[in-house]
């Protein structure tokens, strides 16, 4: 049971992939508009990546060496096949909403990133739960990043009208530009709080080790590391 | 006449007006981990070039060519990345066997592209757009180049902002992307365009 919660803790604080490691920044940039739309690619998200978690755990003494990159694709991609389906089916509106963002969960450094470090190497039930609550982990971080840019974009979150009719909307927030100015403030929150652990003595490597860093030597079993046939590997 | 009209229409409405970095977020790693030095910068967009307009052209073959007739596009996420990224190291090992000099400039850039989601992205977009093979490589070309001037043109703007005073919890990252969202502000001035 420990394990469990440690996995779950491990992935919604100390290595939630959006506020410490930095990981998966398209999608965190392109759906949140609004705090349903984050919560919808959050929770997409993380059906696929526990799911993923689970056989990738499963097959990890039958999948060579060699071609595990390929193979887990193939299983990423078809949960992510699955979803696309489901959500067509029964979610139409954010099936609308995602739009393309959603086939593009396959290619989403998160999900790769864990099969590589952690479900290839660990048993199914701490795997299954290493994809839980890093999955939570980004569902929080994409809900509240959604919630703020609806709040000062259009006044309300989730839908509902929650600031004062006076209230001038700023409709650069929804926009793509503010985007960008979102989670620059957000990297510089990280930013102080890296340079205050530092200055204690404290470890603070993990902190936007993901996509915040030099591509080519990506901290995070990064795209600079994947080749798709491992020819270096024995 | 009235393709060619299409065909300029599809390259200036994928390379600037909705651009894949500024308005589409897709390539962003590349686009924030790359650009510090302008010259890594355009090795990377030539690089993502040649990969974006080849996998459009393949991608858009296969589709059509097979799982079109077979009945099977649901599978077209499955195929598409499999195929890209498999291209990506035939492409690699190709140029570091055959064309050595090219290899030289562009080859350390190819790794990072595998699973980039710009390549895919384009795949995709040009079949919800539902594009054929020859409008789909304009597509991918023009995306392409979209990248290739916002990441040279951000790598320029880093390469002055070394020299400027920014303030301590802004250094790195976060002035980036600041500097990136008032590209993206600029970039909403194409939008005019068309």
């Amino acid at each position: 049971m420990s394990e469990i919660r440690s996995r779950l803790v491990n992935g919604l604080f100390k290595e939630n992939p959006t506020f410490v490691l930095m990981l998966g920044m398209c999608p965190t940039l392109a759906v949140t508009t609004s705090a349903m739309n984050g919560l919808g690619m959050g929770l997409t998200t993380m059906v696929v990546l526990a799911l993923s978690n689970m056989i990738i755990s499963l097959l990890r003494n039958i999948i060579p060496d060699k071609v595990r990159i390929p193979a887990f694709i193939v299983i990423i991609a078809s949960f992510v096949t699955m979803m696309e389906l489901l959500l067509e089916g029964f979610l139409p509106s954010l099936y609308e909403a995602l739009g393309i963002y959603i086939p593009l969960i396959v290619v989403n450094c998160i999900i790769l990133g864990r099969a590589e470090a952690y479900a290839s190497k660990n048993p199914v039930l701490p795997s299954l739960f290493d994809g839980i609550g890093m999955g939570l982990g980004f569902s929080f971080a994409l809900t509240c990043i959604g919630a703020v840019r609806e709040l000062i974009g259009s006044g309300k979150i989730f839908g509902f009208s929650v600031m004062p009719s006076s209230y001038v909307p700023c409709a650069i927030f929804v926009m793509a530009p503010g985007a960008f100015f979102v989670l620059a403030a957000l990297t510089a929150l990280q930013n102080k709080i890296k340079i205050a652990g530092e200055k204690k003595g404290k470890d603070m490597s993990k902190i936007g080790s993901g996509c915040s860093e030099d591509c080519m030597n990506c901290g995070e079993e990064g795209c600079g590391r994947r080749k798709f046939y491992d020819t270096e590997s024995a | 006449m009235e393709t060619v009209r299409d065909l300029l229409i599809i390259l200036i409405s994928s390379s600037l007006v909705s651009n894949v970095v500024l308005s589409q977020f897709l390539g962003l790693c590349p686009f924030l981990g790359v650009s510090k030095k302008t010259e890594t910068a355009a090795g990377m967009g030539a690089a993502i070039i040649f990969v974006i307009t080849i996998s459009s052209l393949v991608a858009a073959a296969i589709y059509q060519f097979m799982l079109v007739p077979l009945h099977i596009e649901y599978l077209q996420t499955i195929v598409f990345i499999l195929v890209i990224a498999a291209l990506v190291q035939f492409v690699e090992m190709f140029l570091k066997k055959f064309i050595p000099s090219l290899y030289q400039s562009l080859g350390i850039y190819l790794p990072l592209i595998t699973t980039n989601c710009a390549v895919l992205g384009v795949a995709l977009t040009n079949v919800t757009k539902q594009y054929g093979i020859l409008k789909s490589v304009v597509n991918g070309f023009a995306t392409a180049v979209g990248f290739t001037i916002a990441i040279v043109i951000l790598a320029g703007l880093r390469e002055k902002m070394v020299y400027n005073d920014v303030p301590e919890s802004f250094k790195g990252m976060p002035i980036v992307l600041i500097t990136a969202g008032l590209m993206a502000i600029a970039f909403c001035g194409f939008s005019g365009l068309l």
